[in-house]
């Protein structure tokens, strides 16, 4: 007994070894491409830092004076707002798609066939690069482009053969005349979550599909037995069971979404606009953060990704505080 | 899938960047739709190089073996292959050459998003460190941000390349003086120069003002009250009389008083202001849209209504729009109003030339010699053949249409009755240009003219547009000005 027990540790630890020479790979590439950036994003945002010209400024120690003139600009919780309310809008229809595809591709007793065509389809606008994509939207919707001409062809020949809807275009103010969707803030923001939720819901519908066929069927069975009707079952079984895919999903969507960048950064040609009431409406955290680029302005650019680090921090601890209460009652 | 972006990007990339190519690729100047190059009386065939040496190139004893020159398109390239003597290219690699013995290497690094001056300047930083074949020989720069580059040790003074003022007696002094910096040093030469015109649509001009005669047409636009009635004529007969808001901005910011920043803080010149004014005025009274310049919607205008665009390598197609008048240099007309393309207005030879409301210059493209070259001799060589050579410079003119810097030949062209553009209908409209580049005054440049004109046109389109109020607009200028440069006070 005394030989056993005095090997074992040595053994245990002879094998962790390999776990930890595993591990040091990966520890390596955070440090080098992670951690290091990160203290000195943080290291610099105390200094005056940035680029005149050829001339480099700097750097010279300022204290909070990057922190302070972001507060004082006070575009900050503008450009939040935007970046919100294009992923709040975004995302309500991800998830809600999402469910109801799952919800169906999960059931059997739907018969659907061709479930891993679809599912592949559903996949794909995500393999397309997201400035490609909004490539393509900005050349669809552009005042030349083949929506406009669309409207105006269908405008035309309407009031053409149906003289009769003639009082009803001009009461919704339709004229034949194309339309400069990127000059409105409701198309803009509109087609930015648009293409955040045709890029994002085939993702999220694998993940939430995963979850609901790891759901034990002898659950559904004693429901159904039980008389339980199939929302019943959706809202009392599928959906609690979900709950930490769920968690998962909203958090990575959070994250995702507070770092939006290449698609309205594309659509709006890196300019934010339109510009109402004296705020740019889709200029999103990132672009804003991006905008320092041009001067290489080092101090400025950190002190706003530390802000950037909070918000996506209380935001993340906020869902995820939400998602997990009910699991201690 | 981040590796998988990352392809696609380097993919979208290189397809931008041969978009960009295929912008520059020059029109025929016959207006003949075949592609081949056409020989000259010599025999040279202007685009392919490939002829024997015409003279013994001298490319230094005991200088470098490796000529680095950084550009960001292919303009330049083209005219070093077409017309320095001794260069030939490489079969292999299109970024190659050869004069005498020494290599060329042509670093390319298209404009988007600034991206030819962030290389430029990580490159230029890090010169002291580079290996003595990566070391920047020459570099080129634009008109708006040229004097980013002149007042450093960067760029190098002609003159100790061996360059004497007595060389470039010739020149238009206007490119000479943007190149001067503080100390009274040359820094740079130019191969052209960049007067503006007023590019107009002769159908219109028929329908329109009843004659498509320059002199005609200039009595309708000859101030900008009289523009103003010619454009609400226009909008009558369905025309726009310039494609975008953004047209004129150029007429009236080369004619600016002071410069966009004065003693470090910006400055809103009276010009800017009138023309804000008159855009807005423009943009009210549906005479034009608010388009960027070089977007689709600006680009309608080179097509006539009911006529297409060939299709762009992603399938793209423009559809024309009638407009009657552009505002742009020899540049414009011969590179970008795509006179490729069979369905374009400019192929049919129908655009006119005239001075418009007020004369002016815009862009230009400089050659500079890097402070940390190793072949003084072969730059000194180039920058001389390229920019002076008379003979060399006419040959230009002849095959490429561009508006060169040696007044003795633009003068000679400008009388020569045999000389036409095919894409201004025949219109030999030198005399124009030579004119409006004797007048050219670009003493209130400042480093900070690139930034400053992107960030004022963007703003202001929302004020355009009827999205913001003039002030509104104003202090999202403010601000992105002072994102761009933080060492500039805008209040």
């Amino acid at each position: 007994m005394s030989e056993k027990t005095k090997r074992r540790p040595h053994s245990i630890m002879r094998f962790n070894i390999w776990g930890y020479i595993f591990l040091v790979p990966f520890f390596v590439v955070f440090i080098i491409f992670q951690f290091i950036p990160l203290c000195s994003t943080i290291y610099y945002s105390f200094f005056e830092y940035y680029r005149a010209g050829l001339k480099e400024v700097g750097p010279n120690f300022v204290g909070l004076q990057n922190y302070i003139e972001i507060i004082k600009n006070g575009d900050l919780l503008y450009y939040f707002r935007n970046t919100m309310i294009m992923w709040v809008a975004g995302f309500i229809p991800q998830i809600l798609v999402s469910l109801l595809l799952a919800a169906w591709f999960s059931d059997p007793s739907l018969h659907i066939k061709g479930k891993k065509f679809f599912q592949c389809v559903i996949y794909m606008p995500n393999l397309i690069m997201a400035s490609a994509f909004a490539m393509l939207f900005f050349t669809l919707f552009a005042k030349t482009g083949p929506i406009n001409s669309i409207y105006v062809d269908t405008l035309v020949w309407c009031s053409k053969h149906f003289p009769f809807l003639q009082p009803v275009f001009d009461f919704l103010h339709l004229q034949p005349e194309a339309v400069d969707f990127l000059a409105n803030v409701h198309w803009t923001r509109g087609l930015v979550a648009f293409m955040n939720f045709l890029m994002w819901f085939g993702n999220t519908t694998i993940l939430l599909l995963a979850g609901m066929l790891g759901i034990d069927t002898s659950l559904f069975e004693a429901a159904e037995v039980d008389g339980a009707t199939a929302t019943q079952i959706f809202f009392r079984i599928s959906l609690p069971i979900l709950r930490p895919i769920l968690i998962y999903v909203v958090i990575t969507s959070l994250i995702g979404g507070i770092q939006m960048y290449d698609v309205p950064q594309i659509l709006t040609g890196n300019s934010g606009n339109p510009l109402v009431h004296g705020h740019l409406t889709s200029m999103t955290l990132i672009m804003f953060l991006n905008q320092n680029l041009y001067s290489k302005n080092y101090g400025l650019g950190g002190a706003l990704s530390v802000y950037l680090f909070v918000i996506t921090a209380i935001l993340s601890l906020i869902v995820f505080r939400l998602n997990t209460k009910k699991d201690n009652d | 899938m981040r590796k998988m972006e990352k392809a696609l990007a380097v993919a979208l990339a290189m397809a931008m960047s041969l978009s960009v190519v295929g912008c520059t690729q020059t029109p025929d100047p016959s207006g003949n739709p075949t592609n081949t190059p056409k020989p000259t009386e010599n025999g040279n065939g202007g685009n392919n190089g490939t002829e024997p040496a015409t003279k013994e190139v001298n490319t230094g004893e005991g200088e470098g073996k490796v000529l680095n020159i950084y550009v960001w398109n292919t303009e330049f390239k083209e005219r070093v292959e077409g017309y320095y003597p001794g260069y030939t290219k490489d079969a292999a690699d299109e970024n190659k050459g050869k004069i005498g013995d020494v290599e060329v290497r042509w670093n390319i690094t298209p404009n988007d998003n600034n991206g030819y001056q962030n290389h430029l300047d990580e490159a230029l930083l890090t010169q002291d460190k580079a290996a003595a074949d990566d070391k920047i020989d020459i570099f080129l720069v634009e008109a708006d941000y040229a004097l980013k580059y002149t007042d450093t040790d960067y760029t190098m003074d002609v003159e100790a390349l061996g360059i004497k003022k007595s060389d470039l007696s010739n020149q238009y002094t206007y490119t000479q003086d943007i190149m001067t910096d503080s100390n009274g040093k040359l820094k740079g030469l130019s191969w052209q120069g960049c007067p503006g015109v007023l590019i107009y649509n002769r159908d219109a001009a028929k329908k329109v003002l009843g004659s498509d005669d320059p002199a005609e047409v200039q009595k309708a636009v000859k101030d900008w009250d009289t523009f103003l009635d010619t454009a609400a004529k226009m909008k009558d007969a369905g025309y726009r009389m310039n494609a975008s808001t953004n047209d004129s901005f150029r007429v009236f910011s080369d004619n600016a008083k002071s410069a966009w920043v004065v003693d470090g803080k910006l400055n809103i010149d009276q010009s800017i202001k009138d023309w804000t004014e008159l855009a807005k005025k423009m943009a009210d009274e549906k005479y034009a849209d608010t388009d960027d310049l070089w977007s689709a919607a600006w680009s309608a205008g080179f097509y006539a209504t009911g006529k297409e665009s060939a299709a762009d390598a992603d399938g793209n197609v423009i559809k024309g729009q009638d407009t009657f008048c552009y505002f742009g240099p020899a540049w414009l007309i011969d590179f970008c109003m795509a006179a490729g393309d069979d369905a374009s207005i400019a192929h049919a030879g129908g655009w006119g030339a005239t001075e418009g409301p007020a004369g002016f210059s815009w862009g230009g493209t400089w050659v500079c010699g890097c402070s940390s070259t190793d072949n003084k001799t072969l730059v000194k060589d180039i920058m001389l053949t390229m920019t002076t050579d008379p003979d060399v410079l006419m040959k230009i003119v002849k095959e490429k249409n561009d508006f060169v810097n040696d007044q003795p030949t633009m003068e000679k062209m400008a009388a020569d009755t045999s000389y036409k553009s095919d894409i201004l209908g025949g219109q030999n409209a030198l005399g124009l240009f030579a004119a409006g580049a004797k007048k050219i005054d670009r003493s209130t440049m400042s480093g900070y003219d690139q930034g400053c004109n992107e960030s004022y046109q963007k703003a202001f389109k929302n004020y355009f547009d009827g999205n913001a109020t003039y002030d509104e607009a104003l202090e999202a200028f403010k601000k992105d000005v002072h994102t761009k440069y933080p060492d500039v006070k805008v209040d």
